[in-house]
């Protein structure tokens, strides 16, 4: 079992531009140069209308609790380290059918370790906040209250 | 179509348990070749095979290991949970249109290993859609499921008394199965309530086992069914689903992400049988994590969105209840393979042979995984 957290590869010229705009302090959603829908995950082609040209479109970073885990062991090493920790899928302002995963913060610049399930609620409104993992990985997290 | 032109005529399993000394490879060599001496059918005589992606044992190792002669036809089904009824209805398609002949399905698994969990072997980084989860803290399949599983209960109100009905249920019958790895553990009300959390909202219970065993089952055409020395259990219908946007296990991107593939495998199963969900005898369905039973109670069409937790009170998923569910013990109580085990209890259900059976089953569904690509078969007994 490795000991770190894993990590996601940023190097996928699919996603890379997502990666690049957490680093800056960006949420960036895929969008579709050709019909202007939204999508998440990326990926090459727009399900809408097949386009396959896209630009990335910053987005405000808020959004809603749509429903939370509360993971306890066995976990990996890291994870052990963190409990008690929340993660939520959020639903994002811009269209609630663009859900992102992210652990829960207390605060702006918080610590994933030491949130319950107490302190989450479903349609909890909550805002991004990116944390440092590595030289190329700033994980979008997601900060409770306005 | 496809309908009653093929027929399960053998079954094989091995022993279940926590921890079994043979090879995945060695047990399912035992299962296959226990399912053809209960078909009465040589190996030699075997010329489509079908097995899953996860499956570690490449087909050629298993025809040569056997004796099979000359093979014709193989496939394997994607992913875990969601493959036992694609393995089956694809060699049942293999079979029924004459490519070839007699066909074997089979899942082998020694998961009882803790070091053999998938989770366990995540690697440094992440390069598949789990780098939008599994790096965030969704580590696990349960992890997966317990964000579906709270948002369900917080919609249709369902309280973690309501949820536990399923793994009590499936405990009870886990009591009558010789075979089944906790029939000796009864559980209560209590047991349940106190168990410790995995990922609330799910507690360990709630969780299927990890254990170590091998089944596989024998296709051939109806007409070419012996019906003086097999049992015959006819394939009438016979569904794989993926839904729009479906992304697996992590399923959160559709419109409605409580609206899963098994609700696109259940629309074309239904339209594809004489047999439909009212007239459905006894259930098999997929059980990794006890919520799914309630989503596919709704998706299959047995209860209205929200319904499935009254449906079971009192009961309902019990021998004598409304549908009888998993009656083996299922993947939480008999053994975790993959749902082939779920398979091989419809057999039996059908044959009037099981540990606790249904008195006069005729019909039985049979469903795979909820939260990935999935599928589903509809079996009729002679």
């Amino acid at each position: 079992m490795i000991e770190n957290i894993p990590l996601p590869a940023t190097d996928d010229p699919v996603d890379a531009t997502f990666w690049a705009g957490t680093r800056c302090g960006e949420l960036r959603i895929q969008t579709c140069q050709q019909c202007d829908q939204m999508r998440f995950p990326p990926r090459p082609m727009c399900p809408s209308c097949q386009s396959q040209e896209s630009y990335w479109q910053p987005v405000s970073g808020r959004g809603r609790v749509w429903s939370f885990a509360v993971p306890s062991s066995p976990l990996l090493p890291a994870f052990e380290k963190l409990t008690p920790y929340v993660v939520a899928l959020v639903e994002l302002e811009e269209s609630p059918t663009l859900r992102l995963i992210g652990p829960v913060l207390h605060s702006v610049g918080g610590e994933v370790s030491g949130v319950e399930a107490k302190d989450v609620r479903i349609g909890a409104e909550v805002t991004v906040d990116f944390k440092r993992y590595s030289d190329d990985v700033a994980m979008p997290c997601w900060v409770l209250g306005k | 179509m496809l309908k009653d032109r093929t027929a399960i005529v053998g079954i094989g399993e091995t022993d279940f348990a926590k921890r079994l000394h043979d090879t995945e490879w060695g047990l399912a060599c035992a299962a296959i070749k226990a399912a053809l001496d209960d078909a009465g059918i040589a190996p030699s005589m075997v010329d489509a095979m079908g097995c899953f992606t996860q499956e570690t044992t490449p087909e050629f190792e298993i025809a040569r290991s056997l004796g099979f002669g000359d093979v014709h036809f193989f496939s394997q089904t994607a992913h875990g949970g969601g493959a036992a009824c694609g393995v089956v209805g694809q060699v049942a398609l293999a079979v029924a249109s004459g490519v070839a002949n007699v066909g074997v399905v089979w899942r082998s698994r020694k998961r009882g290993d803790p070091g053999k969990r998938q989770w366990a072997g995540v690697q440094e980084r992440v390069t598949d859609h789990w780098k939008w989860s599994r790096c965030q803290g969704l580590l696990r399949p349960v992890d997966e499921i317990a964000i579906t599983a709270r948002r369900y209960m917080h919609d249709f109100q369902v309280t973690r008394e309501q949820l536990a009905e399923v793994a009590l249920t499936q405990r009870a019958y886990a009591a009558n199965n010789p075979k089944a790895i906790m029939r000796d553990k009864p559980m209560a009300l209590d047991d349940y309530m106190t168990a410790r959390m995995i990922s609330d909202p799910l507690c360990l219970f709630d969780n299927c086992l990890e254990s170590d065993g091998a089944i596989a089952m024998v296709i051939v055409r109806a007409e070419d069914v012996n019906t003086a020395t097999q049992q015959p259990v006819y394939i009438h219908a016979f569904s794989q689903g993926l839904s729009p946007q479906h992304q697996l296990m992590t399923d959160y991107h559709g419109d409605d992400p409580l609206r899963s593939s098994s609700y696109t495998t259940a629309a074309n199963l239904w339209r594809q049988s004489d047999i439909q969900a009212q007239d459905i005898d006894v259930a098999q369905f997929y059980d990794a994590f006890s919520p799914m039973v309630l989503y596919c109670l709704e998706a299959y069409g047995f209860c209205g969105r929200g319904e499935a937790a009254s449906f079971i009170a009192n009961g309902g998923m019990s021998v004598t209840g409304e549908l009888p569910v998993n009656t083996s013990g299922g993947s939480l109580s008999e053994v975790y393979l993959h749902g082939m085990n779920l398979l091989s209890e419809a057999v039996r259900q059908l044959r009037g042979s099981a540990d606790n059976q249904v008195a006069g089953a005729r019909s039985a569904l049979v469903t795979t995984c909820d939260s990935t690509p999935n599928g589903a078969l509809v079996l009729r007994g002679a």
